[in-house]
């Protein structure tokens, strides 16, 4: 982690190994909703006959997932902390084809 | 009918083929899938021991502080997911235990190569990006918006493994 260049470091422990934690900022969570694609979709009810890893989903995901974390980076950013510790993530089903995906964390000053 | 010789025959075989196409084309997707899953599946087990082997010697443990003896110097959190299908066969087997009850065997399987599949991921990103070892890791599980509320369309279950990615400063002490 480099404090030098304002870059947020996360983790999902309660501290940043090797570091010590300096000042609190509280809760900040980051969200989207995603809905499916009709060709992954398709692909996907392809796949399900024979099973195994659906990838269009996985990508879809993965970076749902991404800017959940960084939707809640920016908030800590924006709050002043250089790092966010005891990061957890929650998927919920919304409605039929929708998923949100949430990401939250403690903000902190690590030095 | 208009043709009055023939007429019950042919009847009987547009009967029997909207019969073979209402049983048996089942049949035949369920044996297909059948067949093609499991080959699918044993490939995909040889793939995981492999990728096993090859990070064999690096830590990943799911204690939730860092082991005393080891000293890191930058951390980040790394995560691995995979999105895998409860597929046709599957589903239809599983329905039919769900009238007895007992063990769900042919899930089994695929729910363990996923969740091994999702910790090789994570893993094999902490070592592309130059990490030593990983602690506290968490195995996480989620339905997707699934199955149409009539048991068909796609029925998805994502496995995400994350933790916390280390660089020692000299590796076990």
């Amino acid at each position: 982690m480099d404090v030098t260049n304002n870059a947020i470091v996360i983790s999902n422990t309660e501290s940043i190994p090797g570091r010590n934690i300096v000042e609190f900022y509280g809760v900040v969570t980051g969200n989207t909703v995603r809905a499916k694609h009709v060709g992954r979709d398709i692909m996907a009810g392809l796949k399900n006959i024979v099973g195994g890893e659906l990838k269009g989903y996985t990508e879809l995901l993965q970076d749902s997932r991404k800017e959940a974390t960084d939707r809640m980076i920016e908030q800590a950013k924006s709050m002043g902390a250089n790092a966010v510790v005891n990061v957890r993530f929650a998927t919920s089903s919304i409605s039929q084809g929708a998923a949100e995906l949430f990401a939250y964390g403690t903000a902190v000053r690590v030095a | 009918m208009a043709l009055r010789f023939g007429s019950r025959d042919m009847e009987d075989s547009v009967q029997k083929v909207s019969m073979l196409f209402n049983y048996g084309l089942p049949l035949v997707i369920i044996l297909v899938a059948y067949f093609i899953g499991s080959y699918l599946e044993n490939r995909h087990f040889r793939n995981i021991r492999k990728r096993e082997d090859d990070l064999h010697g690096f830590p990943v443990v799911s204690f939730d502080t860092m082991p005393d003896d080891w000293n890191a110097t930058t951390s980040d959190m790394v995560t691995g997911s995979i999105v895998i299908s409860l597929d046709y066969f599957k589903r239809v087997i599983a329905g039919l235990r769900g009238l007895v009850g007992g063990r769900i065997k042919t899930y089994e399987p695929l729910l363990e190569r996923a969740r091994r599949e999702a910790l090789l991921r994570m893993t094999e990103s902490a070592r592309e990006q130059g990490f030593d070892a990983i602690f506290n890791v968490r195995l996480e599980t989620s339905r997707l918006a699934n199955a149409r509320r009539d048991g068909k369309g796609t029925a998805g279950v994502e496995m995400l493994a994350f933790g916390t990615a280390v660089k020692l400063k000299s590796r076990f002490g």
